[in-house]
This record gives C-alpha cells, sequence and structure tokens, in this order.
C-alpha cells in the first residue's frame, strides 16, 4: 500500500474530497465551508454542493437530517464541538432516531464534524472533551480519530456509513503529520486498534491521549513494565472485546481520558472491564481523566485538570505495585 | 353549477368530490382514534394528536402537490398519509402499537411516515421539523428536477429559533419549500396573541415572511379551494426557482391539544378543549363546531351541484367501513417481538 504524508486535519478534508468525487449525494456545508469562488472544494464540486452556512446550528444540522432523508450525504462542518450544543436537539434527538422510529423505512446518512479538545488557551466554553454526551445516544456513531491515517479512514467510513456519524477530531492533533494511505482508505468502525503490544498493564487511550499513552509506554519499557496501547477509534459502537481481551493478558487496566471523569469514556470501559473481566483483574482499574472542572485560561491552571504523561506513568506504576511482582 | 359564487379553482368536478373524501376520510380516521380511548381502554398509549378542523387545510395543501414533491409534518400527522394515499389500516396498527403497523410500532401516533408517497418523517418536537423540510429542498434544488418540499407545522412553532433560521437560509438560497403554518389559536394550551407579538399586535403570523424577504399570506384554512389556491401559487413559485413562501393557513384545532397525559394503568381519554377547559370561551368553541370545514365543504359541494346527497352518503358510509376494517384489523394484528426493539438502532449496509 502506498502512502504518502500530510497533516491530521488535511487527511480529513482528503476524504471528503475523495468521496465528493466518488458519490455526488455527498455535500459539505458549515460556516466556514466553501464561500468563496476561488476555494477548491468550490471549484471542484461547484457551489450546489459546498454551502456556505450562516452562524445557524440548528438550520445547518436539521437540513442535513432532511437532505439525507431526501437522499443525500451531507457533511456539515461544525467547527467546533461545543456549538453542536446550540442545536442539540438536531444532534441527539432528531436524524439519529429517524431509522428506529419509522422501523427501518427511512435512513439518515449524515456526518457532522468538528473539533474538540482545544486545550490551548481557549478557556471554558470551546476546550472541551464532550463526547461522553453523545457515545450513549442510540442511533448516533461518534468517531475519536487519533493518527491522520484513522482521521482519513473514519471519515471516509463516516460518509459511507447509512447513519448519523459524530467524527471529532482533536484540535490538539491538527497539525500532527503522518504517513496516510493513497487512495481508498477506509477504516471500520468498532473496531479498536492495538497501537502498541504489551503483556503488563492495558492501556486504553483516544484522540490526543493516544500519542500521551505511546510515550507513556515506552518511559515504563524502560523499566521493564511493558504497556499494551488500545485505542478504540469509535466509541459508539465501542469495542469492549478487544479492550477485555487484552484485560485478560494483563490483568491490569489504566483508563486514559480528557474527558471529565463522570463522562469519560473511561467510566464506560471501567463499567463494563469491572462486569466482564473481574476475575482477570490483579489490581483495581485506575482511571486517569480529566478533572471535574472547567478549563481554566491560564495554562497552570489548564495542565493541572488534564492527563499528562507523568499522570499515567504513576497510575500504571500504581496498579503494578499494587498486584505485586509481574508474572 | 348552481351556486355562482362557488369558485372551482379551476379543479373538476371529480377532484373536488375527491377533496372531499379524502376529508371525511380523514376525519372519521380520527374519529376512530377518539373512539379508540373509551371503546378499547388502554389499546392506545402515550399521546396522540388529532388533526380535526384542520382537514381541509391539509387536504388543499397536498392538492397542490405532483409526484416526486415531498413534505415533514408534526406529531399531528394523521392527515397527511391519508391525502396521500396511505393505507389506513397499516397506520390504524402503528397507532395500536403492532407489528402491522405503517412502522412496524416503533414510532406510534406522533411519527407517521411514508417516504414511497413522499412523507419522509415527523419531528415530536415543537418546530424542529422545518429544518428537515428546508434540507429535503435543499437536496431537491441540487437533484434540479424542481419537486418541491411543504413543511408543516404550527403556531407555536414559529416562536422556534428553527423556524427563524430555516426560513433565512430557504430564502437566502432560494430553496424550492413552502412552509405551511397551520395556525389554529392555541400552542397546546395558550392562545396566540399570549405568545405570539404579531398576533399581540393583531397582525397574521404570515407577517414574520416579511423579515426573510419572501411572501407571506394568510388564507382561510378551513376552506379546501383556498388553500388549494394559495398552495399552488406558492408550490409554482417554488418550482420555478423564485424560493420559499410561508402559508398561514388559519384553522381552528375541534379537539384538545392531544389525549390526557397520565401514569400507565389511568384510562386516557381527550380531555375539553383548552377554549372551554382554560378560558371559558363556550361561544367561541361552539362558533368553531358551526363552522366545521367538513359539512362546510359538503355544503358548499351540494349547494354548486357538484355533490349530490346520495354520493354524499356513500362517501361517508364507504369511510365508516374503511376505518371499522382499519379498527378491527389493527385490533387483530399482532404485537411486535419483544426483541425487535433492537432492530433499526442502526441502518446497515444495503446488501
Amino acid at each position: 500500500m502506498s502512502t504518502h504524508e500530510t497533516t491530521y486535519i488535511g487527511a480529513v478534508m482528503e476524504a471528503i474530497d475523495q468521496e465528493m468525487a466518488r458519490d455526488e449525494r455527498v455535500l459539505l456545508l458549515g460556516q466556514s465551508v466553501g464561500g468563496r469562488p476561488d476555494d477548491p472544494f468550490v471549484q471542484r464540486y461547484g457551489e450546489n454542493r459546498v454551502r456556505v452556512t450562516p452562524i445557524s446550528e440548528t438550520a445547518e444540522i436539521g437540513m442535513a437530517v432532511g437532505a439525507a432523508l431526501a437522499g443525500m450525504r451531507p457533511v456539515v462542518d461544525a467547527t467546533m464541538a461545543e456549538f453542536l450544543l446550540v442545536a442539540m436537539d438536531q444532534v441527539v434527538n432528531e436524524g439519529n432516531r429517524f431509522h428506529h422510529m419509522s422501523g427501518g423505512r427511512v435512513r439518515v446518512p449524515m456526518v457532522l464534524k468538528a473539533g474538540y479538545g482545544f486545550t490551548a488557551g481557549w478557556a471554558g466554553q470551546h476546550t472541551g472533551s464532550i463526547y461522553g454526551m453523545f457515545m450513549g445516544v442510540p442511533g448516533l456513531k461518534v468517531a475519536l480519530p487519533s493518527t491522520p491515517a484513522d482521521a482519513k479512514g473514519l471519515m471516509a467510513t463516516a460518509i459511507r456509513d447509512d447513519n448519523p456519524v459524530l467524527f471529532l477530531h482533536h484540535y490538539l492533533l491538527t497539525l500532527d503529520r503522518g504517513e496516510v494511505p493513497d487512495g481508498e482508505h477506509l477504516v471500520p468502525f468498532g473496531q479498536a486498534v492495538i497501537r502498541r503490544p504489551g503483556a503488563d498493564v492495558t492501556l486504553v487511550a483516544t484522540g490526543w491521549t493516544v500519542p500521551m499513552a505511546l510515550a507513556a509506554a515506552a518511559t515504563l519499557a524502560a523499566d521493564g513494565i511493558e504497556a499494551e496501547v488500545i485505542d478504540p477509534r469509535t466509541i459508539a459502537p465501542l469495542d469492549t472485546a478487544t479492550v477485555l481481551a487484552s484485560v485478560r493478558r494483563t490483568g491490569r487496566l489504566v483508563l486514559v481520558d480528557q474527558a471529565t471523569r463522570h463522562a469519560s469514556v473511561a467510566a464506560v470501559l471501567a463499567a463494563e472491564v469491572a462486569e466482564a473481566g473481574f476475575d482477570a483483574l490483579r489490581a483495581p482499574i485506575v482511571q486517569v481523566t480529566g478533572l471535574d472542572a472547567g478549563i481554566a485560561y491560564s495554562r497552570p491552571m489548564e495542565e493541572h485538570v488534564l492527563p499528562d504523561e507523568a499522570k499515567v506513568v504513576a497510575a500504571v506504576r500504581r496498579v503494578v505495585e499494587h498486584s505485586g511482582t509481574r508474572v | 353549477m348552481t351556486d355562482p359564487a362557488f369558485d372551482p379553482r379551476g379543479l373538476a368536478p371529480d377532484r373536488l368530490v375527491e377533496l372531499y373524501r379524502q376529508m371525511v376520510r380523514i376525519r372519521e380516521f380520527e374519529e376512530r382514534v377518539k373512539r379508540t380511548f373509551a371503546e378499547h381502554p388502554g389499546v392506545i398509549r402515550g399521546h396522540t394528536h388529532l388533526a380535526d378542523g384542520a382537514e381541509a387545510s391539509i387536504v388543499g395543501s397536498v392538492a397542490a402537490l405532483r409526484p416526486g414533491d415531498q413534505l415533514t409534518a408534526t406529531y399531528r400527522c394523521h392527515g397527511y398519509p391519508i391525502a396521500l394515499g396511505s393505507d389506513t389500516a397499516a397506520m390504524m396498527a402503528e397507532i395500536y402499537g403492532r407489528a402491522t403497523g405503517t412502522c412496524g410500532g416503533y414510532g406510534g401516533s406522533m411519527h407517521l411516515c411514508d417516504p414511497e408517497r413522499g412523507f419522509l418523517g415527523t419531528s415530536g418536537i415543537v418546530g424542529q421539523g422545518i429544518p428537515h423540510a428546508t434540507g429535503a429542498a435543499w437536496a431537491a434544488q441540487i437533484r434540479g428536477d424542481r419537486d418541491v418540499v411543504l413543511g408543516f407545522f404550527g403556531d407555536g412553532a414559529s416562536k422556534q429559533g428553527a423556524f427563524h433560521e430555516s426560513l433565512n437560509i430557504a430564502a437566502l438560497w432560494k430553496l424550492p419549500v413552502v412552509y405551511v403554518l397551520e395556525n389554529n389559536s392555541f400552542s397546546a394550551g395558550v392562545r396566540t396573541e399570549q405568545e405570539d407579538a404579531n398576533a399581540a399586535a393583531g397582525e397574521p403570523l404570515a407577517t414574520k415572511a416579511k423579515a426573510y424577504s419572501m411572501p407571506g399570506v394568510t388564507v382561510d384554512g378551513g376552506d379546501p379551494l383556498a388553500v388549494y389556491d394559495a398552495l399552488s401559487a406558492a408550490v409554482a413559485r417554488a418550482r420555478a426557482g423564485e424560493g420559499p413562501t410561508l402559508v398561514e393557513s388559519r384553522v381552528y384545532r375541534l379537539s384538545a391539544h392531544g389525549n390526557s397525559i397520565a401514569p400507565p394503568g389511568v384510562p386516557l381519554h381527550y380531555p375539553e378543549h383548552e377554549a372551554i377547559s382554560r378560558f371559558g370561551a363556550v361561544e367561541e368553541y361552539e362558533a368553531a363546531k358551526r363552522g366545521d370545514p367538513v359539512p362546510r365543504f359538503r355544503a358548499a359541494l351540494v349547494a354548486a351541484g357538484v355533490l349530490g346527497d346520495a354520493p354524499a352518503r356513500s362517501i361517508a358510509a364507504d369511510a365508516a367501513e374503511e376505518m371499522q376494517h382499519a379498527v378491527d384489523t389493527a385490533l387483530a394484528a399482532p404485537f411486535p417481538e419483544p426483541a425487535a426493539a433492537l432492530e433499526h438502532v442502526y441502518a446497515e449496509a444495503p446488501a
């Protein structure tokens, strides 16, 4: 498979571009989409399919629902995840309900693309890792890519999916570079990937915390602790089987998550593993999550509430020590 | 024509009679829904909303459409699919929660749809279906096939942000959509003039169209031909690519907002109309009953010599028979398998 190097956000747009070229039903709309004749998407796909919108989230997302009901496959660039909250009904109580409410008679294939987790001095209202609000909503799928290749592959899969998909790209990864497959690249939903194998402890991380967990694993490896790092990639559907299988090998689980503790993927996975994998655990599950506070503007306070590599390393040492000598 | 004042608006006699037949069928269907609460307690769960009083508006609107056109509606949604030709037995089965229902028992009274006939679905949340109609109109504009979308909603919905955001974009993009605001004078139990600045100022709700530089018209929603006329002009404008219209159709809901709301085990019923229960406006409500659009249109057609007494009786008898069949078959129909609740959560890729 031939690849090329590009940025995380470039990979997202590459997938949208390829899907728009492949299927003329794919549309792109949003407040920062097109809007000028020299926009490359406008030039390639025309102003009918690429439309700048007013600052009207309810209409943008609701119109995507309507266009999808009528056979199109719209992608809404909602810019920031928090802007979805303006239109919460349309995100969690309209398009995602229609297939079920109709007994399968209608489909709503649409993508909501939004950035999240912009913990770079954006203070309280533009920095949240708010996917916990969406991951338990029936009918809605949620993707959290952590690499440029997955950003491309998950977006392409999202556009081809026949359901509403919330595609959340992490702002702090925006300019990260990586190898991305040329041409068609599809990453399946509901299939976690093991980013690094390891026998001593299972680390599960999403988005921006994946490179953090990998860095922690490298640090721990110098001390002889081998961490297995798992990236779920989509949190709805959520691949709990891969996590459980790993915990059965390692006996230890540390969950890393940027979201606040009680609205995180970590909390959900902790419950699933406690229920289905209790007998395999040799130590309590530990969650390294965002602290239960808003994100303060000033850097020391912002950093204080976020997970970081040192917190992950410390958590892993704690579970390893708790369970005594490693096998 | 024996009544010189009667204007058929270009419709042939058989189409006029057909409009009346659809009004009678809608009324009879909803009468049977209402009667079910007394005759078969417990068969209908949750919340139903009747469109009695709005039949003329519904059939006059739908008559302005052609195949390929589409519509969205609200939880008060029984009338549109009947006007579009949906199977009333399957609709009743849906309202009775049966596997043979329009939507397999997943949606119930508030969430009927019939995508093959252009009825894309409903939102049960006030105003939130308006952007769906707008988006379907965007899809039609992209297809370029001159199809038009009707978005039905009530007066209460016109205070939602979804309404204002949608009208702005539809006018800006010249989308082929007609917004049909069925003003039944009440937002649930609140009078329109209590919650609408235009109404409080004595102006029609269609005034809101001015804010979005689109035509706004107010029409007597009790007259199917007036509605047909207004909708035909708006649909023609949309089809020609000239953009949306806001049509305020003045109707008077003849039943309460919905059936009673109660915990399981408490029998449900249709309470007294809010005009009486909340405002003591007995004469207002009685006047509305006297203006009931179904007998009113029958009288107009009879006076115009379009409809005889015998055909009118036969239309009523046919509708009664059809809806009796709908009730009987729905009562006899099987419930869904419990585990079917987990189907259709996600749409699977087509094989």
